[in-house]
């Protein structure tokens, strides 16, 4: 993602498989590798790093799918500014005109996204001869984190509830079901500083929790899709708010607008203070990312819901209750985006306002969808759709061009990942060991 | 490699049957004829001619059809469609239906196959869809028809009905390769038998070679087809069945009030046609279904009302009969799969957390005595060939102390050699003083296995009989017949098919 990157990298690794077989012939004459020890070793362990690196497996095709999304934004960078296209009108008569002036406006818009959403080289210059402070240094970080830790919880949510079998598109509504009850328990109850943060963020988890329950109970009592329920129920959960936000007690006093009441400092996530807006969400964010692997993999409630999410049948048939694990998997899915809208909300917005939970519960689609509905991998995604956000800010205000480039970029990367046989078509992957034993056809054994 | 430099030749009006076990390479084989997958190396020769086959729409214009284990139908079209599918014939645009309609019932009749050509595919029986693939077939104008384990789906009668129709279509001078592993329906059918194992061609045999023999060359060793057995010793009455009545479904009673004792220390065999309320029962005896009436009993404990996991908890071992849809998740690694209803109870864990370390010490003992053959107990369970996948559900629900055993069709679709591995093991929990209850289709297994066979027809036990009763007897009971002297020699036959037809013309109408 560092600015000479977009154009160059899609074209190196395409040279790598080139490679390979000049390192096989390099084993079979010695002669040719004079000067290294273990030769061989050596050889087959590049040779087996290239071609691992070559399969097509996920983290290859995750990698190769940004770089295919930067690639189409470039275009989309390069179309959308009318200068550019215009040195375009003349591009067979002096073709560098274009070149140039596209290779500058992409590679600045891109750098601004890298300045944006890790680090920017002038601040760093900045700090080291004290006209900087080091707050504009990891100003780029925090945003990129503040922005990940609501989607890590929304991304949680939808991952875990997939791997039960049910798709949860009810993240939006948890998530402002959640903000509501964190912010209503935050500017209501009075309660000393450490219990009173803890009890916004219970309320916030208790809310979302119970608008997964009710998908959760209806499937399992009566087989309502838990598609349709939650898509209703998140309706229903943002027009609940912004009625709730104008009632007397709740909207803010003196304000005319849909704002609430702030929520009280005591109740708010702890942040770094000043510009570095980063909070205590991101690393809450961390705990439930664990917390969710270890339920997945080593709870017996993790068990049974995968068991459930791969087959009810057996699942069923070995005594397991389906509609148990449903209800209860519903509740801890929106438990998690419940808790992503508290974030959101003791965390950066302070206050209700129809948009607070902004579109942090369908984005965790798609943060599931990237993360392949692991864990660790939705974290690692979460963060990089804040890196996207962060830089975008940036981007917009330094490169002027649109944020809803990045909302392009973000769809790019995820349509490309959802059709992983594009992207090897593309590059000409080979198909991963497990791909190729799931192509073949005798599965008749 | 799954083939490894196989001859294969077949002759015309020949049927030619390709006998091995699950993962010896007959579906490559059979693949590659038929244009799915290209060989490596060698060559394939029609008539005389090398052929190479990119798809199967080369191997049908060279004269090959296939009709695979699972049918490639369309459930919503009806039969005239599913068969004018891929081979469409407009008329100015739009489906010639008539002419469809015609064609099919023209090899309809000229084989002897009945099939309606105006039914809907999602409501005709499993052999009737069959029949629909073997006419689509055809109707290519096939000389070579494959037959990939036609008869692994069929109950006994529609075995008999598609015999009998190979037999006529080879006697109309189609050639036949007829993929199996079942030993008695090769030796009745087939002309030539050639036998493959792990890739290779291990011997061609004649019908007349003996099964043992036949058995030996698919696995590679002297296999015991035979269970052998001390004779039981019945102790007290473990499972007591009364009055049960279980409606399937969609409503209708399917366990028409049965009244069932297993003792310790025997096995008790239910033998019937599919369909005849055996699977409805033994889910009413799992918790899976509600019965309507009745009582279930283990050791005098009710267990109408209990859950699924207290039933199993209880002391019952279940071996279901759908594996891959209700005995093993696919998707789970094999040391997973063996704690599947034991997950949460010591020492595999408890209602909160797992024992990882547990679970897998198990699942090497486990794959270790039940001779599971897997590269790794954390393989996930669908690398498993069928019959190590079915060991895998054997092992899980053996490796505690029960009371009484449930095993629904053990061995369907398992091959010879873990058949023999999975009988030892049922006929060793008998002998441990379990109550066990076996429900198969196959009449050999339920005669080899029990001490006492119960037939059950329509939902009823007809009769309780001893195994060494004539297999014609039972035969007669399965097909609801109850008074053998009554029936005249020839009749049975011709009351088998009819009912057969019956249930058969139920879907077409």
């Amino acid at each position: 993602m560092t600015t000479d990157e977009p154009a160059g990298a899609p074209r190196k690794p395409a040279d790598e498989p080139a490679a390979d077989p000049a390192v096989a012939t390099a084993v079979k004459e010695p002669a040719a590798v004079p000067g290294k020890e273990k030769p061989g070793d050596d050889d087959s362990f590049l040779s087996h790093f290239l071609h691992n690196l070559w399969a097509a497996n996920t983290v290859t095709v995750t990698v190769l799918s940004v770089i295919m999304a930067m690639v189409i934004g470039a275009v989309l960078i390069i179309v959308s500014d009318p200068a550019v296209l215009n040195t375009f009108s003349y591009f067979t008569a002096r073709p560098g005109d274009a070149l140039n002036a596209s290779w500058t406006v992409v590679s600045n818009a891109y750098a601004d996204l890298f300045k944006g959403a890790i680090i920017d080289p002038a601040a760093v210059t900045a700090w080291s001869n004290g006209t900087g402070t080091w707050r504009q240094v990891v100003f780029p970080i925090s945003e990129t984190l503040t922005y990940a830790a609501p989607l890590v919880f929304t991304g949680l949510s939808v991952a875990l509830a997939f791997r039960g079998g049910l798709f949860n598109i009810g993240g939006q509504g948890q998530a402002v079901v959640g903000t509501i009850c964190a912010a209503l328990a935050g500017f209501l109850l009075p309660l000393p500083p450490v219990i009173h943060l803890i009890a916004a963020l219970v309320a916030g988890l208790v809310g979302g929790a119970l608008w997964g329950f009710v998908p959760g109970i209806l499937k399992a009592r009566t087989g309502a899709h838990e598609v349709i329920v939650t898509i209703m129920l998140n309706y229903t959960a943002n027009l609940f708010l912004s009625w709730l936000i104008l009632q007397k007690g709740i909207q803010q006093a003196g304000r005319s607008d849909a704002i609430s009441e702030p929520v009280d400092s005591s109740a708010q996530l702890p942040a770094v203070g000043g510009e570095v807006r980063v909070n205590l969400g991101i690393v809450l964010a961390v705990l439930a990312t664990a917390a969710v692997a270890w339920l997945l993999k080593r709870s017996a409630f993790g068990f049974e819901l995968r068991a459930v999410g791969a087959n009810p049948a057996a699942a069923r048939t070995a005594g397991i209750s389906v509609a148990r694990t449903y209800t209860l998997l519903m509740v801890t899915a929106g438990g998690l985006a419940g808790l992503g809208g508290a974030t959101q909300v003791l965390g950066t917005a302070h206050a209700l306002t129809t948009q607070v939970a902004g579109n942090i519960g369908f984005d965790g689609l798609l943060v599931a969808l990237l993360g392949r509905n692991r864990p660790w991998g939705t974290l690692a995604a979460a963060v990089l759709f804040g890196a996207l956000r962060a830089g975008g800010n940036r981007m917009q205000s330094f490169s002027s061009i649109s944020l809803e480039l990045v909302t392009v970029l973000q769809a790019l990367i995820v349509i490309f990942i959802a059709a992983p046989a594009l992207v090897k078509a593309i590059f000409h992957l080979r198909a991963a060991r497990s791909a190729r034993l799931g192509a073949s056809m005798a599965k008749g054994w | 490699m799954a083939n490894d430099h196989i001859d294969l030749t077949v002759e015309p009006g020949e049927v030619h049957a390709l006998l091995g076990e699950n993962g010896a390479g007959k579906s490559t084989l059979m693949n590659q004829l038929y244009g799915l997958l290209q060989p490596d190396e060698g060559e394939v020769l029609v008539d005389g001619v090398a052929r190479t086959f990119r798809s199967p729409r080369d191997a049908i214009a060279a004269g090959i059809g296939m009709v695979h284990q699972h049918f490639m139908l369309v459930p919503v079209f009806t039969v005239a469609e599913n068969i004018a599918l891929g081979a469409e014939k407009a008329r100015a645009g739009f489906l010639d239906r008539r002419r469809a309609r015609r064609e099919v019932l023209e090899v309809s009749e000229r084989y002897g196959l009945p099939v309606d050509p105006d039914a809907l595919v999602e409501n005709l029986p499993v052999g009737a869809q069959q029949r629909v693939e073997i006419v689509k077939a055809l109707t290519r104008d096939v000389d070579l028809l494959i037959l990939d384990e036609p008869t692994a789906v069929l109950t006994p009668q529609e075995t008999g009905e598609l015999l009998a129709v190979m037999r006529s279509l080879a006697a109309g001078g189609k050639s036949i390769v007829f993929i199996t592993h079942k030993l008695k329906e090769v030796k009745e059918i087939a002309d030539r038998i050639t036998v493959i194992r792990r890739g290779r061609t291990v011997g061609t045999a004649s019908p007349e070679t003996p099964e043992d023999e036949l058995a030996a060359l698919m696995v590679g060793r002297a296999v015991n087809l035979e269970v052998t057995k001390a004779p039981a010793e019945p102790g007290r009455e473990v499972l007591k069945i009364t009055g049960l009545i279980v409606d399937d479904d969609r409503g209708v009673r399917a366990v028409d009030g049965v009244d069932l004792v297993v003792r310790a220390g025997e096995v008790l065999g239910i033998a019937g046609v599919q369909g005849n309320g055996q699977t409805e029962l033994v889910e009413a005896v799992m918790g899976l279904r509600e019965p309507r009436a009745g009582t279930i009993q283990v050791d005098n404990e009710d267990l109408t009302g209990m859950t699924t996991k207290q039933i199993l908890r209880s002391g019952v071992g279940y071996v279901p009969e759908d594996r891959s849809l209700d005995g093993v998740v696919k998707e789970f690694t094999v040391a997973e799969n063996l704690v599947l209803d034991q997950y949460d109870r010591a020492p595999y864990g408890n209602a909160f957390r797992l024992n990882p370390a547990a679970v897998a010490t198990a699942a090497r003992e486990r794959v270790e005595q039940f001779d599971i053959r897997t590269s790794s107990p954390d393989s996930a369970v669908s690398t498993l060939s069928g019959g190590n996948q079915q060991k895998v559900v054997v092992a899980r629900e053996l490796s505690r102390p029960l009371r009484l055993f449930v095993a629904s069709q053990p061995t369907r679709g398992v091959d010879v050699g873990s058949i023999e591995f999975i009988h030892g093991r049922i006929v060793h929990e008998r002998d441990v003083g379990t109550a066990v209850l076996v429900i198969s289709s196959e009449l050999d297994e339920v005669a080899a296995l029990a001490d006492r066979i119960a037939v059950m027809y329509r939902g009823r036990i007809l009769a309780i009989v001893s195994p060494d009763t004539p297999r014609e007897e039972i035969g007669l009971l399965m097909a609801g017949i109850t008074d053998p002297s009554a029936a005249a020699p020839a009749e049975p036959v011709t009351g088998e098919a009819a009912d057969g037809d019956g249930a058969a013309e139920k879907g077409t109408k």
